[in-house]
């Protein structure tokens, strides 16, 4: 699964993008931040504002009960502020 | 059609764009966002867009769509800019055609809304006490939120 960051959640994780593994038990997006949560520091710190955090899989916005198959492009970001 | 770029534009050649050779359309709007030299009170000497391409240009595409099966409009444009710019620099372009004004007017204002809570762009602005992130408002959602979902 490639996962992308943006805006602070960015810079908090020192990342724009990484390739992961994630195991079988990631189902849902709700399950996947809360995997990211358990790598680390910066990840916990990022993703603790979790009404803040926006996800979008394969480019579309999607919520947190959206199921994963672990195959997916999937993008987190605090709430936009374009135009 | 949908343009993000770095480069600046001219908004009376992009109408022209839109325009030239046809003499069907009697109504055209246009909204042009700047960027403001104030955050607060902070004076602000840049703002930066970061934004995500393959997500901005899908997003953008299906917001423009929406607004075509809404009103009747005979053709559209939205440019948004990304990268570092300035007070008074140009950000992001609607442009509407339509027959009659009104599908023009609403249109354009229902693509602003919409673009402003759903398309993946985020500002950072630089100013003397240091660099931040701009927040999202509540009144832009609220704005949004007038036209319906999806």
């Amino acid at each position: 699964m490639k996962i992308l960051y943006f805006a602070w959640l960015r810079e908090k994780i020192g990342l724009s993008e990484e390739s992961v593994e994630v195991p079988a038990s990631v189902q849902t997006v709700a399950d996947l931040l809360a995997w990211l949560e358990d790598r680390g520091d910066a990840y916990r710190q990022a993703l603790s504002e979790k009404g803040v955090v926006r996800v979008a899989v394969d480019q579309e916005h999607v919520e947190l009960d959206h199921p994963l198959t672990g195959h997916e492009e999937v993008a987190l970001f605090p709430p936009v502020t374009g135009g | 059609m949908i343009r993000l770029q770095t480069e600046d534009f001219d908004v009376s050649a992009e109408v022209r764009g839109l325009t030239d050779g046809r003499t069907d359309v009697g109504a055209v709007v246009t909204f042009t966002g700047l960027v403001r030299d104030l955050a607060g009170d902070a004076a602000i000497s840049s703002m930066t867009l970061e934004h995500y391409p393959a997500m901005a240009e899908k997003e953008l595409s299906e917001i423009e769509a929406e607004a075509h099966r809404r009103w009747t409009l005979l053709d559209s444009l939205i440019i948004h800019r990304h990268g570092t710019l300035k007070p008074g620099d140009q950000i992001v372009l609607v442009v509407t055609a339509s027959a009659h004004r009104e599908d023009a007017f609403l249109a354009a204002q229902f693509l602003m809304d919409w673009l402003k809570t759903k398309a993946p762009f985020w500002k950072k602005e630089a100013t003397e006490a240091g660099d931040k992130w701009v927040a999202a408002r509540g009144e832009d959602d609220a704005a949004a939120d007038r036209w319906d979902k999806r």
